[in-house]
């Protein structure tokens, strides 16, 4: 990373703010296990206990569960489904996108009718049946989370593609009898990345929503704390017990309010010529 | 007239074709799925009666060729016929249609109130850009943007049922209170309140962003200066030079969205105890119904088609210029 990357991203005080909490979230989640060694599906102290009582930072659940220690393992999962998701996401929308940019055509339509199928079906609910379907587990998680995930990437590939597609130095390429895998991998897809990977960063908040979301219906992994499945188990006792649900959403909203901030700054610093668009100034 | 006419064909032709797709997409699913295709329809396998699976594995053709039960299959469904929820003891398509008036209501009245507030806030922060009032709005929907629906739902609820006990915070009306007319309009709106507001608020984050940067964009534009130059008032330069513009971004991707927001109506129903699809569809999730369960994921994307077209139409209304092909 160069200078003039980090001095445009440091310009953004709102993304400077979203990276430092990004990292006290991501320390949370390597060091689980050193600020809450046992397991937080383990019985701590009695059900019911009021934030700051004794041994409980943040209360502890019907179960006598310690709500920290959940919070804290949570981040794993959170992060963890947020980011493999999000890459494999990414992995099918740019090859979707580029082979439709590139060749154009047939392959164009084809994929892009394709596209539009998976970006009419309400992706929610695709996402419930296929968790629900293929029994809930991190791996279905993830590919659910994918599936419903890759549309605008691809369309973004495509659209970067399709205009790199006829610059001179594509043109040289195929002139100079470079092979197309070279020429797109080499040639087109670097020189497409940035808006790319602002948009795989929006990406992985959107995954983190929708992984609470369904652990929240009771879909996630059965083996794995995480912060929907929290909300879901604290909802029927929110009259008595708002903590049990407050916190781990408070998580889970300045998580991903963290990472829709460090995206808006990864657009300003790596698209600078659209960077002040939108924002008037 | 006719222009529209053919316009409306076509966009029909087209929904079709893709809902062909949706119901192969639910075949493969079944079909995917670990285990006997009929006992996953029945539900899961040895809660069912093995008589009525035998009847699904007769009637769907299990033991013929691949193709020829995905034929009998994509005809059945789009005969109308959904399946029977052997948990519930009745035909999917009844029980899906019975609580759709209830989605509608909510996910429509959420839409409208997504855009219009989204449309409204977006132009007050384009207009004070880097203002007070510009940060307020832009920090809202930031922070709206980021909350998670289901959780902002029991948190309006915390709020505005328990502590302050304004509203009602589950159910369609009040139970038993036995409401007519008026009376029974107003007790179901103070029910809507809470719901649409959940449902709403993360959608009124995006259109309030877009809107206000496609405003600035237009802002700069010759023809607005054109119009300025001539005298047009500030109020009447925005109103029907700006924002006539501005807005058709916001639309495109409003229609496009419109399958999230029958989606986020699982979670809003399930919190709100909803009587609608989306209530119906986490039902039958807890019960492994897939049955009910694929029944509302069809019938949810036929909404996602209804709503696009709509769209399509609204935008035809707003810009002129859009040749209706």
């Amino acid at each position: 990373m160069n200078r003039d990357f980090w001095n445009a991203f440091a310009s953004n005080r709102g993304a400077l703010v979203g990276l430092a909490i990004l990292v006290v979230v991501v320390l949370m989640a390597i060091f689980a296990d050193v600020l809450y060694p046992r397991s937080p599906w383990s019985m701590v102290t009695a059900p019911f206990q009021p934030p700051l009582s004794d041994d409980v930072l943040l209360g502890s659940d019907t179960l006598g569960r310690d709500i920290a220690a959940g919070v804290v393992h949570g981040s794993r999962v959170s992060l963890l489904i947020g980011l493999i998701s999000s890459l494999v996401a990414l992995f099918i929308g740019v090859t979707l996108g580029a082979l439709a940019g590139y060749f154009g055509g047939w392959v164009d339509d084809a994929i892009m009718r394709f596209t539009e199928l998976f970006q009419t079906i309400p992706n929610f609910v695709l996402a419930v049946v296929l968790v629900a379907i293929f029994t809930p587990s991190i791996y279905s998680l993830v590919a659910a989370i994918a599936i419903v995930s890759w549309p605008p990437l691809a369309r973004l590939a495509r659209g970067e593609f399709l205009s790199l597609r006829s610059r001179e130095f594509v043109l040289a390429a195929v002139t100079t009898g470079q092979s197309t895998p070279r020429i797109i991998l080499r040639e087109i897809l670097p020189n497409s990345l940035s808006p790319i990977i602002v948009a795989a960063s929006l990406t992985v908040a959107t995954a983190i929503l929708l992984e609470s979301a369904l652990s929240f219906l009771g879909l996630g992994d059965p083996n794995m704390m995480s912060w929907g499945y929290q909300i879901g188990a604290a909802r029927t006792v929110l009259r008595q017990a708002w903590w049990m649900s407050f916190f781990p959403g408070i998580a889970i909203l300045i998580t991903v309010l963290a990472i829709n901030l460090v995206g808006e700054g990864l657009n300003d610093a790596l698209n600078p010529k659209l960077a002040r668009k939108g924002r008037g100034r | 007239m006719a222009k529209i006419g053919l316009f409306l064909a076509r966009r029909l032709v087209k929904a079709a074709i893709i809902l062909f797709f949706i119901v192969l997409i639910n075949f493969a699913l079944i079909r995917a799925a670990p285990g006997d295709p009929a006992a996953v329809m029945a539900g899961e396998a040895g809660a069912s009666d093995p008589q009525y699976v035998e009847l699904l594995r007769q009637r769907f053709g299990l033991d013929e060729p691949l193709h020829t039960q995905m034929w009998i299959y994509v005809s059945s469904v789009f005969q109308g016929d959904l399946g029977f929820s052997y948990r519930q003891g009745r035909f999917v398509s009844d029980l899906i249609l019975e609580r759709l008036p209830a989605t509608l209501l909510l996910t429509v009245t959420a839409f409208i109130f997504a855009l219009a507030m989204g449309v409204l806030l977006g132009t007050l922060a384009a207009m004070k850009v880097g203002r007070w009032a510009d940060t307020a709005i832009t920090t809202l929907a930031l922070v709206s943007y980021a909350t998670p629906l289901f959780w902002l739902g029991l948190m309006l609820i915390l709020l505005f049922s328990v502590h302050l006990g304004w509203l009602p915070s589950f159910g369609f009306e009040s139970v038993g209170a036995g409401h007519t007319g008026l009376a029974r309009v107003a007790d179901v709106a103070a029910h809507m309140v809470l719901p649409v507001l959940t449902l709403g608020l993360f959608y009124m984050a995006v259109y309030t962003r877009l809107t206000r940067s496609s405003i600035l964009e237009v802002h700069e534009m010759d023809f607005v200066k054109t119009a300025r130059a001539k005298g047009v008032t500030e109020g009447n330069v925005m109103m029907f030079h700006v924002l006539r513009n501005a807005i058709l971004p916001v639309i495109t991707f409003a229609g496009f969205q419109a399958g999230h927001l029958i989606g986020g109506s699982i979670l809003v129903e399930t919190v709100f105890a909803w009587p609608g699809i989306g209530r119906l569809a986490f039902n039958a999730l807890l019960q492994r119904d897939y049955q009910v369960l694929l029944g509302v994921f069809v019938v949810t994307s036929i909404l996602v088609l209804l709503f696009n077209i709509i769209t399509d139409l609204l935008y035809t209304v707003i810009d002129p210029r859009i040749e209706v092909e």
